[in-house]
């Protein structure tokens, strides 16, 4: 045999190869599906490609009274419905000029903190289970079970609990909430050490976050990244701190920032900010102020039940309250929130009738998501799946 | 360095709107883009209502002078008004970190009839008129990748319009060639 002349061992040029990830790989966290071009195992090229699970969320609301649209705002981004019903109510009632009771506002304060909790919870747990630390998913999934309880007693719901509605909040806290939450709240502190130990000193997830998908601020803003992936550059932009809403300025509490802004900063982020969660709820339990959870508002607040079963008028009332619903003066509003995963926000359209005439709803995931192909770019394909994660992304609330 | 030398006084100034920077710096540099200032304080909200040829002029005056400092791209979003001549809005809402203000840049159109793309001011632009686009069927000059997002790619008709029906059946195409993708 010949030996292989030079021209034959001039390496070709690179050749690159199509992958296709998704919309059924484990790690994509829901349906969303990628295409990477890769030249060896480094990621010249993403795209990705959304909509498997559209479902015409904002035409349906469209075609619903406002209290019965709150139903469909939680199944958007479905690991925080609190959330989600927050900030579409906080929107409806700037278009109504409402003031809320001091009593719903801490309700609601305690209840958005609880699903933060939770949604961090669900995206510690699968972050770790990606990247290959498995044990971390089942203890997360344990605290995430007792907070789903609470919202379950409180509401009766767990996933889709439709409870922040217009004027407040469904149901007060039944009898014995308090003291459950105050059992929670002593025992979360030592378990998110738990949790920080499982990894801090894990040398497979330190290599595998540090230094990985990088984004600065200016690549925040440009692409409208908010929430962690902000924060861990070290800006303290929280929308409960700078626009508060429900009273979040009589809370002491600190924004969690990082430094470099890479994977692992968004870890510790979420980390911090589940402490500081914490702290929200302390104060919010121990200064829980007495008095009505609904506001004292005729126009769209149900008369209270005995009032209905003596007077007529309260009978009528209620009845076209709950067949019709309420008009709305027209104009349009934007009510928007920190939620787990950055800025959510609900434009609301009113012409005046029952029914909102637009609904928009501006998701934060889809914004994230939008910049992954420009963080994994020139990155190792495993890198992908560390950077998917450290986005925590929801594609109920992207596909909308 | 004195403020007072900074801002001449402007005789007979109406009460001091939230965005008056951002009005006197647009109508000086683009003088014929506002269309109409629409504001409710209470509600912190602002509306610009610009000619849609002057788009990418204003938003990269708002994103570019310091004092103003829009860097992003909050959201983007259309809304049909299906009794209206020029049926269609356009909203940009931006939102300036520094000062923590948010203006919506509103734009008009008609049935069929194109705005120009932001996506070389705001890059996080291009999924969102793509999402336009693929839901009230309004076309973006100068955008690369007009493709629908949300909806599959066989679909017909553009679903948040208000003249849509809420309720019918169709087959769906749910995974295209990976080529289709990239």
């Amino acid at each position: 045999m010949t030996p292989p002349t030079a021209t034959e061992t001039t390496p070709a040029p690179p050749e690159t190869i199509t992958l296709n990830m998704g919309p059924q790989h484990p790690s994509t966290h829901g349906v969303l599906r990628l295409v990477l071009e890769l030249d060896g195992e480094t990621v010249r090229h993403a795209a990705a490609h959304i909509g498997f699970l559209h479902t015409g969320m904002e035409k349906t609301m469209e075609n619903m009274p406002y209290q019965q649209a709150i139903t469909i705002t939680d199944r958007m981004d479905y690991l925080s419905g609190m959330n989600n019903n927050l900030a579409y109510c906080l929107a409806v009632e700037k278009l109504l000029d409402m003031e809320l009771p001091p009593r719903g506002q801490a309700i609601r304060v305690i209840m958005s903190e609880l699903q933060r909790i939770a949604s961090h919870l669900v995206w510690l747990g699968t972050h770790a289970l990606d990247i290959g630390v498995m044990s971390v998913f089942f203890y997360c999934f344990r605290e995430r079970e007792a907070i789903l309880n609470l919202f379950e007693m409180v509401c009766g719901g767990r996933m889709t609990p439709a409870y922040i509605r217009v004027g407040g909040v469904s149901l007060d806290f039944p009898v014995g909430f308090e003291e459950r939450l105050a059992a929670f709240l002593s025992v979360m502190p030592t378990r998110i050490d738990e949790y920080d130990d499982l990894l801090r000193h894990n040398d497979i997830w330190l290599e595998r976050t540090q230094n990985v998908g990088h984004f600065s601020e200016a690549d925040c803003w440009r692409w409208g990244v908010t929430g962690p992936p902000l924060r861990a550059t070290g800006r303290p932009h929280d929308l409960r701190k700078i626009s508060p809403y429900c009273g979040y300025e009589q809370y002491d509490f600190e924004v969690a920032v990082g430094a470099e802004g890479d994977v692992y900063d968004r870890y510790t982020v979420r980390m911090k900010e589940m402490r500081e969660s914490l702290k929200i709820l302390e104060q919010a339990l121990t200064a829980l102020p007495d008095g009505e959870h609904l506001a004292d508002d005729p126009r769209v607040v149900l008369p209270p039940k005995e009032r209905v079963f003596s007077e007529m008028e309260a009978l009528i009332h209620h009845f076209i309250l709950v067949t019709r619903g309420f008009p709305v003066p027209a104009g349009e509003a934007y009510g928007c929130i920190e939620s787990p995963k950055g800025e959510l926000g609900y434009y609301v359209v009113a012409d005046g009738s029952e029914k909102p005439f637009r609904v928009r709803v501006r998701p934060p995931s889809f914004y994230n998501l939008q910049a992954l192909p420009e963080m994994i770019q020139d990155r190792l394909v495993a890198d992908v799946v560390a950077t998917i994660g450290s986005l925590d992304i929801v594609l109920g609330e992207i596909d909308r | 360095m004195s403020e007072s030398a900074e801002q001449p006084p402007e005789p007979s100034a109406p009460p001091r709107s939230q965005i008056e920077t951002e009005l006197r710096i647009l109508r000086r540099h683009c003088p014929d883009a506002i269309l109409e200032v629409t504001e409710q304080p209470a509600r912190d909200m602002h509306w610009i209502e610009i000619r849609k040829e002057r788009l990418h002029r204003v938003a990269s005056l708002l994103r570019d002078t310091g004092e103003l400092g829009y860097q992003m791209l909050a959201d983007l979003f259309g809304v049909d008004y299906p009794e209206r001549e020029d049926r269609f809005s356009v909203l940009y809402q931006l939102y300036s970190p520094g000062r923590n203000q948010r203006l919506y840049l509103r734009v008009r159109v008609e049935e069929g009839e194109a705005v120009p793309t932001l996506r070389e001011v705001f890059p996080n632009a291009d999924w969102a008129e793509r999402e336009v686009w693929d839901l009230f069927g309004i076309p973006f000059d100068g955008h690369p990748d007009l493709r629908r997002i949300l909806n599959p790619d066989d679909w017909e008709g553009h679903p948040l319009r208000k003249d849509y029906p809420l309720v019918g059946r169709r087959p769906v195409l749910l995974f295209n060639s990976v080529k289709d993708v990239l």
